[in-house]
């Protein structure tokens, strides 16, 4: 660790959260259907989509007709990407003549792509076609961003909202954030990684004989334009095998700080703006302070973890200034720490280094991120809402004791309201451990693992965890292609993505109607040290705890073993 | 709930054409156009122009003459069709077979007892390009006396293709291995016919 590696990664996390802020402003005009600079040229566009879906633009939905909506979107476009993976040979743009993928694997990677998990139990390079990148995964990877950022907008108008019913409409606010916010963002960053050397090419592939005469076969995407994406709607998925560890999707270090901003830059805006609609910006302020906090927390025990003396290298006393297994040169620690934070935190995925190769306690913390229920900063969109639940239950719990009925954001907070928050939050530890534990103890499943012991049970769970919180990053020694594991983790990512949401969504409808009080002197703040210290507290509690014993057996018994392999080799 | 049925296909449709192939292929277009050796995937050719790999790619080296790259998982070794990592926990004993093994002959081949950590591990895309300039400096010896070159000539050719962190503080020093060893064939040649 030197002070270079700190400065690299509280820079990182810095310009991710100053760049948030007029971003977000910017995605509350967009939310609120304000005139923006791009109008000149999205706005014919904008209308010509409205009258070919055959939508009134003018209406708003209630919190029913808006989940409907979007659950109708999410089930046609899954159908679309699982046609075109499945038929992929017979669609243009294939070069290498792949086949279409099995059904139980096109099931999986549509519902990964959908629920904007990205978990990918198919080698890219060796599975999927141009056609399927661009049109299929691309196309998906602006879609599931858009519907999570969504109903984020739908939540925040549930807190603005007095006595109202409205939480606005699904296909204005999928495609406003599509035209106006992911699009333009996208074009500068693709056109920024492809002079900065990320393919962007339909060659497919090409032989090189090797200086020394050892053969390659060069596999190319259009990379630059599908990597801007990923990473902006925190989707992570990998145009290659090695995902962003791979040269050819995170060529240099000016590409792997735009990566990581990019992939948490909109989650923490979705908060901005919340706090501009329901005119609460201290309190959206006391949000992203606890969000980024995790991340500078998680980036700086993964710093350390990984410059502590790996057991393998120890031994043959190599230099062990880093746990290089699994990372690349021109990243080193610093950049995979921080990386590694903001990936598990932002339900992103994409990794620049192998979680699997990761020391223990550095693939625990990766795991407990994504078990914390993605909301630090979370998905995009969802990491909004997700942290809107968790604050809701924390002014609950202070509210029972001193005995006051609680208030966030001038909204009374009921039993139906802490009802379906809990609904939401239970989803996630009963989908990881539920699965998990059958998974530990099932012959089928126990044979994909590459590693055995705790670091086994770590694959395992890491899994789960990845798939239900829609993160899709992975311990990748599990082998996952096959049956049980693709059908398995794609019903985690579905009851991830909407059993969690459909519940918050119904908690918006019951916000949404009540009136808007004013704030007395028995309200809690929902701003400053106390409000931040309790949302921390219940996050790690409720988020954290549930998951403990099961962190116990995996990571934490594995770290006490590479303490005593170490120092037994003294 | 029926009238979301003309929309959700209607979208769907209109988006993966606008979003899946209008904006990659206009993206492809403007890159072909702009960044043309970035967008074909940084191809380095020799003098008769056929490819001989990807600046951004590491392939085998094995010979004295060569810097050698870090170690490989991808697929059978430096495959592109299957980039990867080993994936191997800490205390994996297959990785300390593997990194016992790589340490004896590295120390046999350099002569030298300390080794940099990139040296014996396998990288997360198996395709790094680069490795660290401790590394470099280590392979001096070898590559010098197997193209008959002076040492001092061979470590200030190596250091001239260091490459510093970005703004001094961001990413790690490095090495690109392939770039190198070019350099190393027009500036050393080893005086027997080469493919530069």
């Amino acid at each position: 660790m030197n002070a270079s590696g700190w400065a690299e990664i509280l820079f990182t996390i810095a310009v991710s959260v100053v760049l948030a802020l007029p971003l977000g402003v910017f995605m509350a005009r967009v939310w609120q259907g304000q005139s923006t600079w791009l109008d000149p040229v999205l706005k014919p566009v904008e209308g010509a989509l409205y009258w070919a879906f055959g939508v009134d633009s003018k209406k708003s939905q209630n919190w029913l007709g808006y989940t409907i909506s979007m659950l109708a979107f999410s089930t046609a476009s899954f159908i679309m990407l699982y046609l075109i993976l499945r038929f992929q040979d017979l669609l243009p743009f294939n070069p290498q003549g792949f086949k279409g993928m099995s059904p139980d694997l096109a099931f999986n990677t549509s519902v990964s792509f959908v629920t904007n998990t990205n978990w990918q139990s198919y080698v890219p390079e060796q599975a999927a076609s141009a056609f399927s990148q661009m049109a299929g995964l691309t196309s998906h990877n602006f879609l599931s961003a858009a519907a999570g950022i969504a109903m984020a907008a739908a939540v925040s108008r549930a807190f603005a909202a007095n006595r109202g019913e409205g939480l606005g409409n699904f296909w204005v606010d999928l495609t406003r954030i599509s035209l106006y916010v992911l699009l333009p963002i996208s074009i500068i960053l693709a056109l920024i990684y492809a002079a900065q050397g990320m393919p962007q090419t339909l060659t497919g592939h090409i032989d090189a004989a090797g200086i020394e005469g050892g053969k390659q076969t060069i596999i190319l995407y259009p990379t630059a334009s599908q990597e801007a994406i990923k990473q902006l709607g925190t989707n992570g998925g990998g145009i290659f095998n090695a995902n962003s560890a791979h040269p050819y999707e995170n060529p240099n270090a000016l590409t792997n700080l735009l990566e990581i901003v990019s992939m948490n830059v909109l989650s923490y805006a979705c908060v901005v703006a919340f706090g501009v609609l329901v005119m609460a910006r201290r309190e959206a302020r006391a949000l992203v302070v606890v969000m980024a906090a995790f991340v500078v927390a998680a980036s700086a025990i993964v710093y350390w973890t990984e410059t502590q003396p790996a057991p393998a290298m120890h031994a043959v006393h190599a230099a062990t200034a880093v746990n290089l297994e699994g990372k690349e040169v021109r990243f080193g620690a610093p950049s995979t720490a921080v990386w590694t934070a903001a990936t598990t935190g932002a339900s992103d995925g994409g990794v620049n280094a192998m979680h699997d190769s990761l020391m223990p306690l550095g693939g625990g913390v990766a795991m407990f991120m994504i078990q914390l229920g993605e909301i630090l900063p979370g998905g995009v969109g969802s990491g909004l809402y997700g942290i809107v639940v968790m604050a809701l239950i924390a002014v609950f719990v202070a509210g029972l004791m001193v005995g006051r009925t609680p208030e966030y954001l001038g909204k009374k907070i009921e039993a139906r309201e802490v009802k379906f928050a809990m609904l939401a939050v239970l989803i996630l530890p009963l989908t990881i451990l539920g699965f998990a534990a059958v998974a530990a103890v099932l012959p089928v499943a126990l044979k994909a693992l590459e590693n055995t012991g705790p670091h086994g049970l770590s694959e395992i769970l890491y899994a789960y965890s990845s798939a239900a919180g829609n993160n899709g990053s992975a311990f990748a020694g599990l082998s996952a292609n096959v049956p049980y594991w693709n059908t398995t983790l794609g019903v985690a990512m579905l009851l991830g993505r909407f059993a969690y949401v459909v519940p918050v969504m119904a908690m918006a409808g019951s916000l949404a109607a009540k009136p808007k009080l004013e704030p007395t002197k028995g309200t809690l703040p929902a701003h400053g040290t106390l409000f931040v210290c309790l949302l921390i507290g219940v996050i790690l509690i409720l988020g954290g705890l549930q998951f403990f014993p099961a962190q116990a057996l995996g990571p934490i018994v594995e770290h006490f073993q590479v303490l005593q392999t170490v120092a037994a080799q003294h | 709930m029926l009238s979301d049925i003309r929309p959700a296909i209607v979208s769907t449709i209109l988006f993966t054409v606008l979003l899946g192939l209008v904006y990659p292929l206009a993206i492809t277009g403007v890159a072909k156009l702009a960044f043309p050796y970035q967008a074909e995937g940084s191809l380095v050719r020799d003098s008769a122009g056929h490819v001989v790999g990807s600046a951004l790619l590491a392939q085998p080296f094995a010979k004295d003459e060569y810097l050698h790259p870090r170690p490989s998982a991808a697929g059978n070794g430096y495959d592109p069709t299957s980039s990867g990592g080993s994936n191997y926990g800490p205390l994996s004993a297959d990785l300390a077979k593997r990194i016992k093994g790589d340490a004896a002959a590295l120390r046999q081949s350099t002569g030298h007892v300390q080794i940099p950590d990139d040296a014996i591990t396998t990288s997360a895309s198996g395709l790094d390009p680069d490795i660290s300039p401790q590394y470099a400096l280590l392979q001096v010896d070898r590559i010098a006396k197997a193209r008959g070159a002076a040492a001092d000539e061979v470590r200030a050719l190596i250091q001239r293709n260091i490459q510093s962190p970005l703004f001094g503080f961001i990413g790690q020093p490095r090495v690109n291995v392939l770039m190198t060893n070019r350099a190393l064939d027009l500036a050393l040649p080893k005086g027997q016919p080469k493919r530069a």
